[in-house]
């Protein structure tokens, strides 16, 4: 029996268990929601693993390359357009298959955690119903083989953000940053729709495979079309590609659409956790992955990835090193390793080794994914704990939680790059990578690798070091919070081990990598002193951190602040859209629109006040009219036949 | 014979004297009366026009028969009609009736 053949139970399991707990959850599961949706993650991790087991180990691999396999592909709305067709088909190749497992072991491990974490919550139910929605869309994601359904589930899984963003409705802070994240990947998501049309329509096709086989392919029609029309200069292909990559970039944070990400933690921790931290905002990333050999084509679309990919790694990198939340340093952190993928692929070539970039990016994907969600899952033990938020209410809990620390610390090895553990082996290779494509973005991305480890290690030695909290620490939690975090913890060692560009490839063809020590020099050396530096300023409570931003004045100000980025976004809607466009709209509205409307009523009121008197009810008034008027009729007969 | 003419002199007379009726006649079974007499001044149209033009055909008496058939029928209803109004307002004077207004 063909494996494949079970990839539609992926989609369904977790759409039937949202339907059963959104409808009867409340009432009558409210006990067992939590492991009812737990169980179902675990048959679903279940059937991932295994396809992947079944696709990378045993049967995928032909004539020593990974062939892409549509498990299932349905004709859906046929256009009469050049054959144009939107399909509801899953793909199964090898950068769907490892998301695959990321999606679902995240998944269930934020599964598990919540049990103990959102214990007597009054809606319980709806959180995991919430949740299996939520894996239902990005599975949905990862499997599309075509740029309509993958934007389908893209805004399903924006819809599910905003869902669980706004979990705590009652806070209006919660409820600003649901429609806040909501409007603005919306914002991006329109670029990525006008995107999808160019392609779709100057294409011929918005079948991944037929796209890629078209579009990497300068002789075919499709490429010739898209290339020789072009807007203001530019064609059309490129027009089409950036404006994909903007809908990807709001996704996952890339600056300047990032203001959503930080705001977005107002969710319960574990929804960061899996939400913003380890599988929906890589989706930008996997969007530009899944159309990689056509970016390779376009060598101005994939400047703009990489330059904004690495503009966003060090501008969050810095606004890190100063925020006292400790969930939005890590949100920060979340946009600043994003960023490190984002350029791992815009620094990119096609084929064999030159194709490290895309390896490293994926691979990067993969353990970030592991390290950042235990990051957080570990930083919603402590607030749990804590139950604050913020980095002073913390400290010395490094006895209190022993599973906490060291899992935290292992993550924390693992973000900042430091052998062995698994984020420095993809960030070597993003750092390799970098070097053969672009010097400029590989030193960007070196100086980010220190700040990285400083302000990791700032937030580790802050919340576990520095003088004792003076708040009643409950310890550890439950065995369900405790269980996740160990496994998050091995996997984030072990998964720097498996050699991804075997798997991994843009042409799906194996290929080695070795490991350059005289390479990893600096970075190690800069990491080091990232963590030497945390370790100078934070390890014990001292006024060293305190002077050195007094020093830094102005700049350190204005990283506190996020370099007014989202001050500049209000400025611009409050005072441009709304003062200049929006009211102005509104008056037009009122005086024309509305003034068409009423005038029209106003002026049949008038006319018929003037001729109501017509209708006397005076029989013989109506015969009068009558025959005049056939009188009438007939003389004009006569006289024009 | 008498000249087509005569005939139609006739029934225009007749038509407009019904007309005069329909206009100035303030009581309801006068209008009535005076619309049978349109009515026939059509029917007398009809049988002379058939008589004179197409001497061979039979259309027009058939067309007459109808008009009377129906016009029999239209002054049941119509007396039906006049026996409510008066009941309702005691008489039978079209203008006591201008209810139906705007």
């Amino acid at each position: 029996m063909n494996y494949a053949q079970f990839t539609p139970l992926l989609l369904a399991l977790p759409l039937l268990s949202f339907a059963v707990l959104g409808i009867w959850g409340r009432k009558y599961l409210q006990k067992i929601s939590g492991l009812l949706g737990t169980l179902v993650l675990a048959v679903i991790t279940f059937i991932s693993l295994s396809i992947a087991w079944n696709y990378f180990f045993t049967t995928g691999q032909l004539n020593g390359s990974y062939q892409p396999i549509l498990a299932l592909n349905i004709p859906w709305l046929q256009f009469g357009y050049k054959d144009l067709s939107i399909d509801i088909g899953l793909l199964l190749d090898p950068i769907s298959v490892m998301m695959l497992v990321v999606v679902s072991v995240v998944s269930l491990m934020v599964h598990i955690f919540s049990l103990g974490y959102m214990k007597g919550e009054e809606r319980f139910a709806t959180y995991y119903a919430f949740l299996s929605l939520f894996t239902f869309s990005m599975l949905g994601l990862v499997l599309s083989a075509n740029l309509f359904q993958i934007y389908i589930f893209w805004e399903l899984v924006g819809v599910s953000s905003y869902l669980l963003i706004g979990f705590y409705f009652t806070r209006p802070s919660a409820v600003a940053a649901a429609k806040k994240a909501f409007i603005v990947t919306r914002f991006a998501d329109l670029g990525f729709l006008i995107g999808i049309l160019i392609i779709g329509i100057q294409g011929g096709s918005l079948d991944f495979l037929t796209i890629i086989e078209r579009l990497t392919n300068p002789g075919s029609e499709a490429f010739t079309t898209l290339t020789a029309a072009s807007f203001m200069g530019v064609s059309a292909l490129t027009w089409a590609l950036t404006l994909i990559f903007i809908g990807g970039a709001g996704k996952s944070a890339m600056f300047p659409l990032h203001i959503w990400l930080p705001d977005a933690m107002e969710g319960p921790t574990p929804v960061s956790a899996l939400i913003h931290a380890a599988t929906m905002v890589v989706a930008g990333v996997f969007l530009v992955a899944r159309l990689f050999p056509v970016f390779h084509f376009n060598d101005t679309a994939l400047n703009i990835v990489a330059w904004v990919g690495a503009i966003s790694a060090l501008f969050a990198a810095i606004i890190a090193c100063t925020q006292t939340d400790i969930k939005r340093v890590l949100a920060y952190s979340t946009m600043s390793q994003i960023g490190y993928m984002m350029f791992a692929l815009g620094v990119s070539d096609y084929g064999g080794e030159n194709g490290l970039g895309y390896s490293a990016s994926m691979f990067h994907l993969f353990t970030h994914a592991f390290f950042k969600s235990l990051l957080f899952l570990g930083a919603g033990a402590v607030i749990h704990a804590v139950h604050s938020n913020d980095m002073s209410d913390m400290g010395g809990l490094r006895k209190a939680m022993p599973v906490t620390h060291i899992t935290f610390l292992v993550a924390c090895l693992a973000i900042a790059g430091v052998p062995p553990f698994s984020g420095f082996f993809s960030k070597e290779e993003i750092l390799l990578a970098a070097w053969n494509g672009n010097k400029a973005i590989y030193f960007i991305g070196l100086i980010t690798a220190a700040i990285t480890a400083f302000y990791m290690f700032r937030l580790y030695f802050s919340i576990f070091w520095n003088k004792a909290t003076d708040r009643h620490v409950h310890g550890d939690g439950t065995f369900s919070m405790k269980l996740p975090l160990i496994i998050l913890g091995l996997l984030s060692v072990a998964a720097g081990f498996i050699p991804f560009s075997q798997y991994v490839t843009t042409d799906s063809k194996a290929f080695d990598t070795h490991l350059h020590l005289a390479f990893s020099v600096a970075p190690v050396l800069l990491v080091i002193a990232g963590i030497a530096l945390a370790w100078s300023f934070y390890k014990t409570a001292n006024d060293k951190a305190a002077n050195f931003s007094r020093s830094l004045g102005a700049f350190y100000q204005s990283a506190y602040r996020k370099f007014y980025i989202d001050e500049i976004y209000l400025f611009i809607t409050r005072k441009f859209i709304f003062k200049i466009i929006g009211k102005n709209a509104a008056q037009f509205d009122r005086s024309v629109v509305d003034g068409g409307v009423n005038g029209v009523g106003l002026s049949t009121q008038m006319i018929s006040e003037k001729i109501k008197g017509l209708q006397s009810g005076r029989l013989q008034s109506y015969v009068l009219v009558f025959f005049v008027g056939v009188m009438v009729l007939s003389i004009l007969f006569v006289w024009l036949w | 014979m008498i000249p087509i003419e005569h005939i139609l002199f006739i029934s225009t007379g007749l038509f407009f004297i019904g007309m005069y009726g329909l206009f100035t006649r303030r009581n309801m079974i006068a209008i009535l009366m005076s619309i049978e007499l349109m009515l026939n001044s059509v029917n007398i149209n009809f049988v002379a026009f058939n008589k004179y033009l197409y001497p061979n055909a039979l259309d027009g008496v058939f067309f007459t028969i109808f008009i009377i058939t129906i016009a029999a029928a239209e002054v049941a209803l119509a007396i039906a009609i006049v026996i409510n109004l008066y009941r309702s307002h005691h008489s039978v004077d079209i203008d006591s009736a201008t209810e139906l207004k705007y």
